[in-house]
């Protein structure tokens, strides 16, 4: 059964409809990240979830009860804020101990889950010191233990990574992903940053403009996008214009392959960087002109032009030699790495 | 020139021409004012620049001017008062309000200050007087059967100096609201407290620094004004500043008013500093 659903969820600001009719059911112990760009509406739906902003339609139901009539403070729910919003005013315990208070958990109780909570991310021996006093990576995880202390049915995760600078954000997405796993909470992670999407999360749901443009598991919302705005916003992509006979036969410039389920016409496919290989001496290929080459270590970035238009490529820095600025090569892919985006949706 | 300027002597320079208008036009006036209370004077011979206590025993011995430093005190005490509890949830209102009506409330409350304190005080004793409108309306309501009595009382110069002051205290705590977290009330929120238990554990907490400096303000001009309780309360109300204007001007005893004029100062100093040492211990958190 799934723990939380978002049915038809709706709100809008004035005109502007910033979530739109929006469907989403997410299973217990689920982790799942909603990615998009500024405005995308991800945050939104966040703080609908949260209380936060009005809903204008649709509903949200936790274990099949409708969350939308209960007021905020009522739902229950942990939430780690972009800027954490600690109270600056109070020592880490005080901070952890406030959601337990508010619940009337009896003292020596209290103490002991603040304890656990603070041992669980890793501030043994902090009780005492105020946020201010702290790096923004322990006020992260005060932040955290202040959400989890209080075992909420659904843990809410806005950005938090995001004022970290990136060796710590790593180190923190590994823990977030760690404690998450050890206490089972459904999570909702909302970010913009692809990489941390698809690092934690079990499931993306990429956003656009108020609505949603694919949900599935990261590796196959990276390995077949359903958008051309998927496609471009997660990862680099090459878009090569390609024409369809209708009978599972395409020609990319001129390399005719086999591609199932392609129609008749002109029609964009949407290939990786790292899927496009060279072609062996003989073999048909797609011609391009490598127009720039970047060497970053463990591999070689081109661009190149061809008849398809402009592209991306990465091989993999195995010794062996490899075509520099002005020469021509073939390129090929396998049908699999190929997603055929709908027609005229461009990027 | 450049090498008349040295590390060691820029500060100096670049203060310089401000200590220099500080000392002529605060330090030294206060300093003669101070010398000038340890004068002595008489009916006939005036001001005699010989030291003498006079002026002070009479100041801390006679029970006139205790029950004046007492009415200026309290009157400062429960404007103070009064401009916490209503500028405190206005300011929260004001900062809680859209840009655009932000703006126009902001000019309403800063209002009172560009107008001339004698024209405003003016203004209020034609509300508060016995004839006023204030009373005209209580009276048309059928609220009350005599005019209540406003005029020369403290009850009017306190209404008088609230809508004085009360925009101090709304533009600190404002500013100290604007440092809060925007998102800590949702926070509070999520963790399960109500409306009224997020305003006492966690939005006052934080705006006490912007509360204690208004306080400071408010307290020392409601201690030291003279314009609204020289014209609400007349002769018959004196405070501290009047007080001291009348041995100044009428009685023309110079150093009895100077010694009165510095026991004010170094009340409100000792007041206001203490209080400030008391609440800053108390909060030192949100201080930082």
């Amino acid at each position: 059964m799934s723990h939380l659903v978002l049915d038809g969820l709706t709100t809008r600001f004035g005109g502007f409809t910033a979530v739109d009719a929006m469907n989403l059911s997410v299973g217990r112990g689920e982790f799942v990240s909603l990615l998009g760009p500024s405005g995308c509406g991800k945050t939104t739906t966040l703080q609908m979830i949260a209380g936060f902003v009005e809903v204008d339609g649709g509903g949200i139901r936790l274990d099949g009860t409708d969350l939308v009539s209960v007021a905020p403070n009522k739902r229950g729910l942990g939430i780690v804020f972009q800027s954490y919003a600690l109270f600056p005013h109070m020592t880490v315990a005080e901070n952890i101990a406030f959601g337990l208070e508010m619940r009337d958990v009896p003292k020596a109780d209290r103490d002991r889950r603040t304890l656990e909570a603070m041992e669980l991310v890793g501030l043994k021996g902090f009780a005492d010191r105020y946020p201010r006093r702290m790096s923004g990576g322990q006020q992260q995880r005060v932040a955290l233990a202040r959400a989890l202390v209080i075992k909420p049915a659904l843990l809410l995760l806005d950005e938090p990574l995001s004022n970290l600078d990136a060796k710590l954000r790593e180190e923190m997405q590994g823990e977030l992903r760690q404690i998450q796993r050890s206490i089972g909470t459904t999570t909702i992670l909302v970010t913009h940053d692809q990489h941390e999407a698809m690092a934690l999360s079990d499931r993306i749901v990429l956003m656009n403009q108020g609505r949603i443009e694919q949900i599935g598991a990261p590796h196959e919302v990276y390995d077949r996008p359903a958008s051309a705005f998927v496609a471009s916003f997660l990862g680099k992509t090459n878009v090569l214009a390609a024409t369809g006979d209708g009978e599972g036969t395409v020609t990319v410039g001129g390399l005719v392959m086999p591609l199932p389920g392609a129609g008749k016409g002109p029609l964009l496919l949407a290939v990786r960087p790292e899927r496009l290989t060279f072609a062996q001496a003989g073999e048909p290929g797609l011609e391009a002109r490598i127009t720039g080459r970047i060497f970053q270590g463990a591999h070689w970035q081109f661009s190149a032009e061809s008849a398809a238009g402009a592209l991306t490529l990465m091989r993999g820095n195995d010794g062996a030699a490899v075509p520099g600025e002005g020469e021509t090569v073939r390129l090929r892919f396998s049908a699999a790495d190929a997603a055929v985006l709908p027609a005229g949706a461009a990027a | 020139m450049s090498g008349l300027v040295t590390q060691r002597n820029a500060p100096f320079l670049l203060t310089g021409p401000a200590l220099l208008v500080f000392l002529g036009l605060v330090i030294i006036p206060l300093g003669m004012t101070v010398l000038l209370s340890f004068y002595d004077w008489g009916q006939y011979k005036g001001i005699v620049p010989e030291f003498t206590l006079k002026n002070w025993i009479e100041v801390f011995t006679d029970s006139y001017f205790f029950e004046i430093f007492m009415r200026t005190f309290r009157i400062a005490f429960l404007v103070t008062l009064a401009a916490i509890l209503i500028g405190v949830p206005e300011a929260y209102i004001l900062n809680r309000m859209s840009p655009a009506w932000r703006s126009a409330f902001l000019l309403v409350i800063i209002g009172p200050l560009l107008v001339s304190v004698v024209a405003r005080t003016l203004g209020w004793a034609l509300l508060l007087g016995s004839t006023g409108l204030v009373n005209q309306g209580l009276i048309a309501l059928g609220l009350i059967k005599t005019p209540l009595e406003f005029m020369f009382t403290e009850t009017g110069v306190v209404i008088a100096l609230i809508h004085v002051l009360i925009p101090f205290m709304i533009l600190a705590v404002w500013a100290s609201l604007q440092r809060l977290d925007p998102q800590i009330e949702n926070a509070a929120l999520s963790l399960g407290a109500g409306r009224i238990t997020i305003w006492r554990r966690v939005i006052l907490p934080q705006i006490v620094p912007g509360i204690l400096s208004g306080s400071i303000i408010v307290f020392a001009l409601a201690a030291s004004a003279f314009a609204s309780p020289a014209i609400i309360g007349g002769r018959r109300l004196k405070v501290a500043s009047t007080l001291a204007y009348d041995e100044f001007l009428n009685t023309l005893n110079w150093p009895l008013g100077a010694a009165v004029a510095t026991l004010l100062l170094v009340a409100l100093v000792l007041i206001t500093v203490g209080s400030n040492r008391l609440i800053e211990r108390r909060y030192a958190q949100v201080f930082e």
